[in-house]
């Protein structure tokens, strides 16, 4: 039954390729079957992050660049994420209402999913996401998240090339450019343009960039986009940017070496995390590791020694 | 308004009864909960003079058709004529709709109030794919001027007033009015009559927007502009708090948010060089009416006083007709409930009492049926009678303004012009109307309103006759008014026919021109006109529109 | 294996502007936990199916207040049928007359919610409804 899911990803059949994304967000065991199928069928599409606080517009960017993709013919696989509340576990998931124009394109597959409380990571579960759309047979898939803590920048390793989305008035740039924006940013996005101190931010984040490239000598200097997207303003020029920077990583080798990078973070991760998901489970197997909290909190037991013991039962010791 | 020794005596007096003979009672059977009015505005337990210190009658209050109009904008208001009883009315196709408007006529009413179908008021045609299964529904399927001299088919245009209700695809509609009231002999400076055309309210909350906001600014400004050169006695612009309110809003937001619109109206005809004395006096207002019949009455008052005192010191109107806040009211559709329906003549009732002594200029009455379906003949008739039974029977019209005076109506009318005025602040610190509106800042105080007063229903904190409290197990309700899926495909055969009978040429080169036009900064109005008379359908003018200016696409806030 | 969410797709199907409740509710069956995808505004049921399916939702919520349930309704979920989606939950829920109830419960409308109704039946009658996908 999973190898009919295989074959029907691979057709690029919208049901298989839902329901596969859905086993991932519940951390099905099915999707691992799966997913080792079809790994050999991914790489082929091309990753594009767009990232940027609440309000910022991008969800219609993501719909304008959508629609520039599918004029020249290339179809696209959508990811989007919105935050879970801490509270309730629930979510609600808006970016599908700017999107309504795609709505019936076959070209086209957009899933909105909140960032729930991810054992692996919500980086490990959109990777997932991306390499079914991927593996689907899009051209491009578009990876979308909210804010910028974290998460979200390793949500961002996940794509080729990643825009940084930032709008006037919202006063919050100085910070994000801070928190490691700055390393994951290819393009950034002045949106709505039209609005007071938009003229202002423009130049701030340029000289920012400016900076930033003549300190670490980099080959791409981000360049800075202004767009309005509701009106579409500014699209051609993101594309072209995107479309430059893909140059850019294809001609000078990064693309493989960012990949390889990522590869090899993804790898170790899942490592981390399958260890991690195995040794919990054992530890939970007649309350063992109740009894270990107990006598570490006695001070019978230092959790030193716990680490070592737990360790050394599965694995030998390293050099 | 008081003198400050006896505001000191009624201070000390209150603070002693309060501490006293209240405190006694409350001792052996305390209150249940606070008290709020409906939209949730904390009530104390009595008002006295001591919570009007600050009123100072001539200032605030005045005298009825006088600065700041709080009293009301005509100075004997319904002892010359009561107002204008218009029930929105409209279903299924223009001929069966005519039936309802002259029956209506035929027992009293006394203007007539437009509604069109969702396809009309979206800009398409009755044969559109997006029309499917809404073809005569909520409104009257009126695609072009052969359905409009349908619609009013021995109606004579120059004696009745008319209300439309269309906002986005105005200029199309009001173009064929003019041209079945100029076939029926009628001159356009005889015409009276009111045409929604407010788009931003469509933005904010009730949907039926065509395109973005710059554009559809443009073409509510060209129907204003145009109505003040050519038809005079026409209300341009019916500035909506209706929806807002139907939306979720408190009444204060209601008062707030349409005033908000006002402004951006106001301040988009003065920018096209319309002297504002000139456009002022023909922007009218439309509002709801809930049950709290005192909040309602503070409401309408504070609104008055704070359009007036816009108008005067914002846009230095001289002439009072442009500082007088003219509104139709509709009762509160949302506050119908399905369950008990019988109830809801008397909600209605109350509702029309609270607006009569609000002081308004024209009602729609709700049928107690509404919650169900649309309204059957014998609702909408039992809706017209509770308005005659409120304005011959009831005293509210006797005088002007029967509640002021009272220490809590005035308390609450200034309670609700503060937090007016603190909206329309806010609102001008974000950048003014049409940023608020982009942000969401409007839609998502509105919709937290609505959440909030949903926990009150669902907690129990706050009754609903029927809905959470009294209620009962009753039969279903029958004999509905339906509309006949059949409307739909007749209404596409007879378009196929209109299509094909009318003179091409001429239909073509009045879109062209329409299309040209609508490229410059000249008024659309003439070239629409010439274009509906050549037989080009709403969904045809819409159509060179949504070329030229493109569509909205709609932000939706959840908050 | 992570805990599972519901989750549902509010839709306001045809032309109808009307959506205090459609957003009520979302706001509402978020705070109740579930995953919800609103999808504004003038959905044809070719949208609201293709988004069931993009989504793998397990409820379809839909909200009309113009009198176009008959058609609309039925439509969604047929078109789910022929998408082979028939699991999924659909809900409505607007100004509906009680006499159409039955006609609509028969085209596979599981349960229709008229004005005034609780939001915690709602929300209720959804987590005891829902089905394994």
């Amino acid at each position: 039954m999973i190898m009919d899911y295989v074959a029907e990803i691979l057709q690029g059949s919208p049901l298989a390729v839902s329901r596969v994304i859905t086993w991932l967000e519940n951390e099905d065991e099915r999707a691992r079957v799966l997913m080792k199928e079809i790994y050999s069928h991914t790489g082929n599409a091309y990753l594009l992050g767009i990232t940027g606080s609440p309000g910022t517009g991008k969800s219609t960017l993501t719909d304008g660049v959508t629609w520039q993709f599918r004029n020249k013919g290339q179809t696209v696989g959508i990811v989007a994420v919105d935050p879970s509340s801490p509270f309730t576990g629930g979510a609600l998931l808006g970016d599908r209402i700017r999107m309504t124009r795609h709505s019936e394109d076959p070209g086209v597959f957009m899933r909105s999913m909140a960032t729930r409380g991810y054992l692996g990571g919500l980086a490990q579960f959109t990777r997932g996401a991306v390499k079914v759309l991927d593996a689907s047979g899009k051209n491009y898939v578009i990876i979308e998240t909210v804010g910028v803590g974290q998460d979200e920048v390793d949500v961002m390793r996940v794509a080729d090339t990643t825009c940084v989305v930032l709008v006037p008035g919202l006063g919050d740039v100085i910070q994000s450019m801070k928190a490691g924006i700055m390393e994951i940013a290819d393009i950034y996005v002045i949106n709505k343009y039209d609005q007071p101190g938009a003229d202002q931010l423009y130049s701030e984040v340029q000289f920012r960039v400016n900076q930033d490239a003549s300190i670490k000598d980099r080959a791409w200097v981000p360049p800075v986009i202004r767009t309005v997207a509701v009106e579409g303003k500014g699209e051609d020029d993101l594309i072209e940017a995107i479309a430059a920077h893909r140059t850019y990583l294809e001609q000078s080798g990064k693309l493989l070496e960012k990949r390889r990078e990522r590869t090899r973070e993804e790898t170790l991760q899942m490592i981390h995390h399958e260890l991690f998901r195995i040794i919990r489970a054992r530890l939970a197997e007649n309350s063992r590791i109740e009894s270990m909290v107990e006598k570490i909190m006695d001070h019978e037991l230092s959790p030193y020694n716990v680490v070592e013991e737990v360790v050394g039962e599965w694995l030998p010791p390293a050099k | 308004m008081f003198d400050v020794k006896e505001l000191e005596k009624i201070k000390a007096g209150k603070k002693k009864w309060s501490e006293g003979t209240l405190a006694k009672t409350l001792s052996k059977a305390p209150e249940k909960k606070a008290k709020t009015t409906w939209s949730g505005i904390p009530v104390e337990t009595l008002y006295t003079p001591a919570e009007n210190a600050g009123l100072d009658y001539e200032s605030k209050l005045g005298y009825p058709g006088e600065y700041p109009y709080t009293r009301g904008v005509q100075p004997n208001m319904f002892r010359g004529r009561f107002w204008t009883m218009r029930q929105y009315a409209g279903f299924g196709s223009a001929k069966e709709t005519n039936a309802r408007y002259r029956y209506l006529l035929g027992q009293g009413q006394t203007g007539l109030s437009v509604a069109f179908h969702l396809p009309t008021q979206a800009g398409y045609d009755s044969d559109h794919p997006l029309s499917m299964g809404e073809v005569g529904k909520v409104g009257a399927a009126i695609d072009h001027i052969g359905d409009m001299r349908i619609l009013f088919d021995q109606i004579p245009l120059d004696k009745v007033t008319t209300s439309m209700t269309v906002n986005a695809a105005a200029t199309a509609l009001l173009g064929m009015y003019l041209s079945v009231a100029e076939e029926q002999g009628a001159k356009y400076d005889q015409l009276g009559g009111t045409i929604q055309n407010d788009v931003l309210k469509e933005i904010i909350c009730r949907g039926q927007y065509i395109y973005p906001p710059k554009p559809t600014m443009r073409l509510t400004v060209d129907l204003i502009e145009f109505c003040q050169k050519y038809v005079p006695r026409w209300n341009s612009i019916s500035i909506s708090g209706y929806h807002i309110r139907e939306s979720g809003s408190t009444a204060a937001q209601e008062m707030a948010f349409t005033i908000a619109d006002g402004i951006a109206y106001a301040e988009a005809c003065a920018a096209r060089g319309i002297p504002v004395d000139s456009f002022a006096p023909r922007l009218s207002f439309f509002f709801n009416a809930f049950t709290d019949v005192l909040e309602e009455v503070a409401k309408f008052r504070a609104a008055r006083r704070v359009w007036a005192k816009i108008m005067k010191d914002r846009f230095k109107a001289k002439d009072p007709r442009s500082m007088m806040l003219r509104y139709h009211v509709q009762t509160g559709g949302v506050t119908l409930t399905a369950q008990q329906p019988l109830n809801n003549i008397v909600r209605v009732a109350l509702q029309t009492f609270a607006t009569a002594l609000g002081g308004h200029q024209s009602l729609h009455t709700n049928s107690y049926d509404e919650a169900l379906c649309l309204p059957t003949q014998g609702a909408v008739t039992v809706a017209l009678r509770t308005q005659q039974i409120i304005a011959e029977e009831s005293g509210a019209c006797v005088t002007v303004d029967p509640l002021a005076g009272s220490y809590y109506i005035e308390y609450l009318t200034d309670k609700i012009e503060a937090e007016i005025e603190d909206y329309i602040k806010k609102i001008d610190a974000m950048g003014g109307t049409l940023t608020a509106i982009e942000q969401g800042y409007i839609q998502k105080e509105i919709q937290n309103s609505a959440y909030l007063f949903q926990k009150s229903i669902d907690s129990g904190e706050r009754a609903y006759v029927g809905v959470n409290k009294y209620t009962m197990e009753e039969p279903p309700v029958t004999d509905l008014l339906r509309v006949d899926m059949k409307v739909g495909e007749e209404k596409a055969k007879e378009l196929k026919e209109w299509r094909a009978k009318r003179d091409n040429a001429a239909w073509k080169k009045s879109l062209d021109k329409l299309r040209e036009v609508s490229k410059t900064d000249t008024n659309v109005m003439p070239t629409v006109i010439e274009a509906v008379k050549a037989g080009a359908t709403v969904g045809e003018v819409c159509d060179v529109w949504r070329d030229v200016f493109g569509q909205y696409r709609p932000k939706e806030f959840i908050s | 294996m992570a805990e599972k969410k519901i989750k549902i797709i509010v839709a306001k199907p045809g032309l109808d502007g009307h959506d205090r409740g459609a957003k009520l509710l979302s706001r509402i069956f978020a705070e109740a936990g579930m995953e919800v995808v609103y999808t504004g505004l003038r959905q044809t049921p070719e949208m609201i199916v293709e988004a069931a399916l993009q989504e793998d939702a397990d409820v379809v919520g839909l909200s009309s207040l113009s009198g176009v349930h008959n058609y609309f309704f039925p439509k969604v979920v047929e078109l789910l049928k022929a998408k082979k989606l028939a699991n999924v939950l659909v809900v409505g829920g607007g100004i509906i007359p009680l006499e159409d109830i039955p006609e609509l419960k028969k085209a596979g409308i599981a349960e229709i919610f008229g004005p005034g109704t609780s939001t915690e039946v709602i929300v209720d009658f959804i987590r005891s409804n829902v089905k394994a996908k």
